[in-house]
């Protein structure tokens, strides 16, 4: 990104993580990991579970000491400071509401701790609960509330301090689809309103792309990539981060030949394709090609010099698409995918069909590794 | 998540490591003052020499072991031959113990059983059912069995008013009195451990037996006994072990004839008979004993649990 | 076999023996809380319904004894439940909040020890050392040998109350600017609070029906009820020993019965 250049910036960089590595005996969960997540920003560490992004967080938190490295909040250290003095909150995954307190104490409960007195911590809890529009519900125990509404006062909770940055573990993760839906949009639309950095953390690429201005995507204690959503989805780095976020075909290729900056792709088969080349990829590498399915498409006859040639084992339907599994002769298997509001411009072929697959210019990318 | 694998998926947290220290010195304080050093005085008690009106004489002496394994006669000096007598209250405690244990399981079991089978809101009301007796204070349920069982007592008139028996019969000290009283001491150490292990079974595993052609006391001795064998022995072990050295049931309930451990070492700290030492000395066997049964139960347990249990 | 039974859970007969254990179990007390009522001199005659042997017990030639020995029996529950839980919330905390560190084995088998050194032997232990090191027997013997007999039954429902609480609640009290010191009083206590009633409860019962250690470490005439009933019923079961018993069989109940509805009610819920 281009705002590294603003790195001694103390006002544009939130959390500046430095070379960070936790590990527990034997077991290293973070492999030196340097990221910095700016002001103001929807910032999201997604990954597979057992990733490190959780423990990422409950460094940033205070949960977890640093083996080495360090954690600047807006330009002062912070990892050496107990939880209570880092200005910092968390949404937990569990939401963790004090089940002996009722909805407006749990609010308050920040504020009295910051020398709030309590009375005026309970007014501003009672705002608080207001903008998440509970304040009904402000004299109940956390267990007579529904899970969204758990969720709410969570948050609620955690903003109530006015904490610089706020943390979410998984805030979403216990919730249905349809709430899980309407929260995300809810949690941006706040972002937006309070101004405060959010630092989201979710297995749930979707989530991720749906809500984020950056994603750090990570995997084995290491950070794979580090980008905007669009950047993420469309030009993937490596082989982990094409096949983690959304669906596509990974194919294993060697490289013929390169021209003007257009590598040209065995595929197997007899079958060849051109795409961009990728600096470190020289002719002759065997390497991975991502294809993303709903960039291609089937034609009777080929439509362009590269039309594959094959046959239409399956066509499944899922809804908003139609995927169709092609074999191309002696070759692999290509998924395609088309989306049934397109089926005026594009064309369905019954199984057995024999057919041409086509692909969007830019589709495909050559993968490091 | 990954922090929660990293710590292992132990049941600990380490909100106060810090603290730990100065949280447990209280109990680590107490319990080695008012526990361990006892049993540690105690050892060097059973090796001193006896003073004949109880207390003990600080010379370093073998006399007490001596006189609980050798018979030296009247005036000790005769060749040494092995003592039988308190050989013989240790193997009548094990054995009592054991009959008392038997009888537990046989009752125990399917009582555990049972509960474990219920509705899953009832379960809690029967362990409850269960364990109360055991909350009332040993010595009033010993008497109040003694009561019951007399030869006059309300048993007995009840079994002659219907007419099943002409004669009382004698049930209060004999063994049988004490295997019963022991019973009653102990049966909830039987039926949790047992109940807990029923209620993890996966029934699931019963019924793939009777599929495939197990009949049903078939399918408790192959399926279900083997998976719940732990608490099984579990439960046999928490009622051996304090049965063997309880005193208030054969005190009460077996008269002298059935004189077990605990009467054995009472009798050394009461009164004029006494011989601290002895008493030292046949209390650290019967500790040592108890501890080589919790040490290979425990290296069993761990057996159990690592080959996947 | 019951051929129409084909229920793979129930087996013929389980029923029948878990009814059995229970009159087994319940049929003394029964019997001699009904007999504490008896009008009878007698024990075997039923003469009608009476309170005479509880009058008896209040104010009859050994009222002043059994009296004396209720007032220690209760004071020394209360003070060895009160110390003995408190020493088992801190070392709870410290066990399952502590991490993992090298003592935690044995610090654990030193908090069972009372449990798996049998009772008579802890009896001659303590009359040992207590001898050992000069300390007169009386009430404060049985008092110090009952706070470490009743820590680790205080301790088993507290620690286990706290396991129960997943440490997020500390964590946002802490993440919320709670010091450890206000998220442990704020926060910890208020939840583990039915554990620790539990554990007070049981504790309060182990030192209340104490015997044999007490009748070992007691000095001469310091009586407990326990003691003193078992000195009485040496001479012969009386029928104010069935009223006495019948009445502290109550306090159990009802002790066990409230710690029981404590524990159930989860209030992390």
């Amino acid at each position: 990104m281009l705002r590294e250049a603003h790195l001694s910036d103390k006002e544009n960089i939130a959390i500046d993580v430095r070379d960070a590595v936790k590990r527990y005996g034997d077991f290293t969960a973070l492999k030196k990991i340097s990221l910095s997540i700016m002001d103001n920003e929807f910032f999201t560490l997604l990954g597979p579970s057992g990733c490190g992004k959780t423990t990422l967080l409950r460094m940033i938190a205070g949960f977890e000491d640093v083996t080495e490295g360090a954690i600047f909040l807006y330009g002062d250290e912070i990892e050496n400071l107990p939880p209570n003095k880092r200005p910092v909150n968390t949404v937990f995954q569990n939401y963790a509401l004090f089940p002996h307190m009722t909805i407006l104490d749990n609010v308050a409960f920040g504020l009295e701790m910051r020398g709030a007195s309590k009375a005026d911590a309970r007014t501003k809890a009672g705002e608080m609960l207001e903008l998440v529009q509970l304040s009904q519900f402000s004299a109940r125990k956390p267990s007579q509330l529904s899970g969204g509404q758990q969720q709410r006062v969570a948050l609620a909770r955690a903003l109530a301090p006015q904490p610089k940055v706020l943390l979410l573990d998984e805030p979403l993760s216990a919730l249905d689809l349809k709430l899980r839906k309407a929260m995300q949009l809810e949690l941006k639309h706040l972002q937006r309103e309070t101004g405060i950095t959010f630092i989201f953390v979710t297995h749930d690429q979707e989530e991720a792309l749906t809500m984020s201005d950056r994603i750090a995507v990570m995997s084995a204690g290491e950070m794979q990539q580090l980008g905007s959503p669009t950047d993420i989805y469309e030009r993937p780095h490596n082989m982990f981060v094409a096949d983690f976020i959304g669906e596509t075909n990974l194919l294993e290729v060697s490289v013929d030949g390169i021209a003007d900056g257009r590598a040209t792709c065995h595929l197997g088969g007899g079958h060849e394709l051109t795409c961009n080349a990728v600096d470190g990829i020289g002719v002759g590498s065997k390497v991975h090609m991502s294809i993303r399915p709903e960039r291609l498409y089937m034609s009777a006859e080929p439509t362009a010099s590269e039309g594959l040639h094959g046959r239409v084992k399956d066509n499944i339907f899922v809804g908003t698409d139609i995927t169709t599994i092609v074999q191309l002769d002696e070759g692999p298997d290509f998924v395609v995918r088309t989306s049934n509001s397109d089926r005026g411009n594009k064309r369905i072929f019954e199984p057995g069909t024999e057919m041409f697959v086509n692909m969007e210019r830019g589709a495909a990318r050559l993968l490091a590794d | 998540m990954a922090a929660g694998a990293a710590s292992g998926g132990s049941a600990t947290t380490d909100t106060y490591k810090e603290a730990r220290t100065w949280l447990l010195l209280p109990a680590w304080v107490t319990l080695c003052i008012l526990i361990l050093a006892p049993v540690l005085m105690m050892l060097v008690y059973s090796f001193l020499t006896k003073e004949f009106r109880g207390g003990v004489i600080w010379e370093f002496s073998l006399a007490a072991y001596d006189q609980f394994f050798f018979d030296r006669g009247l005036f000790g000096d005769d060749p040494p031959k092995i003592e039988w007598t308190y050989i013989a209250i240790f193997w009548r405690s094990i054995w009592q113990a054991g009959a008392a244990t038997l009888l537990s399981l046989v009752i125990g079991f399917p009582t555990a059983y049972f509960i474990a089978t219920r509705a899953e809101n009832m379960r809690p009301v029967w362990v409850f059912l269960i364990t109360i007796p055991y909350w009332v204070n040993l010595l009033i349920r010993t008497v109040s069995m003694k009561f019951l069982l007399r030869d006059q007592g309300p048993l007995n008139d009840f079994l002659i008013n219907i007419g099943l028996i002409d004669s009382p019969l004698h049930i209060v000290n004999t063994n049988f009195a004490v295997q019963l009283g022991l019973f009653y001491s102990y049966l909830p150490f039987m039926v949790l451990p047992i109940y807990a292990a029923v209620e993890r079974y996966n029934f699931n595993l019963s019924e793939a037996a009777a599929d495939l052609y197990a009949s049903k006391w078939t399918t408790l001795r192959r399926i279900l006994l083997p998976a719940v064998k732990p608490g099984v022995i579990a439960g046999c072990i928490l009622v051996f072990v304090p049965s063997m050295g309880s005193f208030l049931a054969p005190d009460l309930l077996g008269g002298a004839k059935n004189f077990m451990i605990g009467s054995l070492i009472e009798e050394q700290f009461k009164g004029n008979a006494g011989n601290w030492p002895f008493g030292a000395a046949a209390s650290m066997i019967l500790l040592t004993m108890v501890l080589i049964i919790l040490m290979i139960f425990a290296r069993q347990q761990a057996k159990a649990e690592k080959s996947g249990g | 076999m019951a051929s129409t039974n084909f229920d793979i859970k129930t087996y013929p007969g389980f029923k029948a023996v878990t009814l059995l254990c229970l009159i087994v179990l319940y049929a003394p007390l029964v019997v001699v809380t009904i007999y504490s009522f008896n009008a009878s001199q007698s024990l075997t005659n039923w003469e009608g319904i009476s309170l005479r042997w509880y009058a008896d017990v209040f104010s009859g030639p050994e009222s002043s004894k059994f009296k004396e020995a209720a007032k220690n029996s209760f004071i020394i529950a209360i003070i060895a439940a009160t110390v003995s839980t408190s020493i088992a919330t801190l070392a709870a905390t410290g066990m399952v909040r502590g991490g993992k560190f090298k003592l935690r084995t044995v610090s654990f088998g030193l908090i069972s020890l009372p449990l798996m050194v049998p009772e008579i032997v802890t009896a001659v232990a303590t009359l040992i050392f207590f001898n050992s090191i000069g300390f007169d027997r009386g009430i404060m013997t049985i008092l110090l040998a009952h706070i470490a007999f009743c820590i680790p039954f205080a301790y088993l429902p507290i620690s286990a109350r706290m396991q129960g609480i997943e440490d997020s609640y500390e964590q946002a009290a802490q993440d919320l600017y709670a010091t450890k010191r206000q998220a442990f009083t704020k926060i910890l206590l208020p939840l583990m609070m039915p554990g620790i009633i539990s554990g007070f409860l049981l504790a309060f019962i182990v030192s209340l029906d104490d015997f044999i250690i007490t009748n070992f470490v007691k000095g001469a005439g310091v009586e407990t009820l326990p003691t003193a009933i078992f000195g009485s019923v040496k001479q012969g079961i009386k029928p104010n020993i069935m009223a006495i018993s019948t009445m502290l069989l109550g306090v159990s109940v009802v002790m066990v019965t409230i710690s029981y509805f404590v524990s159930k009610k989860d209030n992390t819920k």
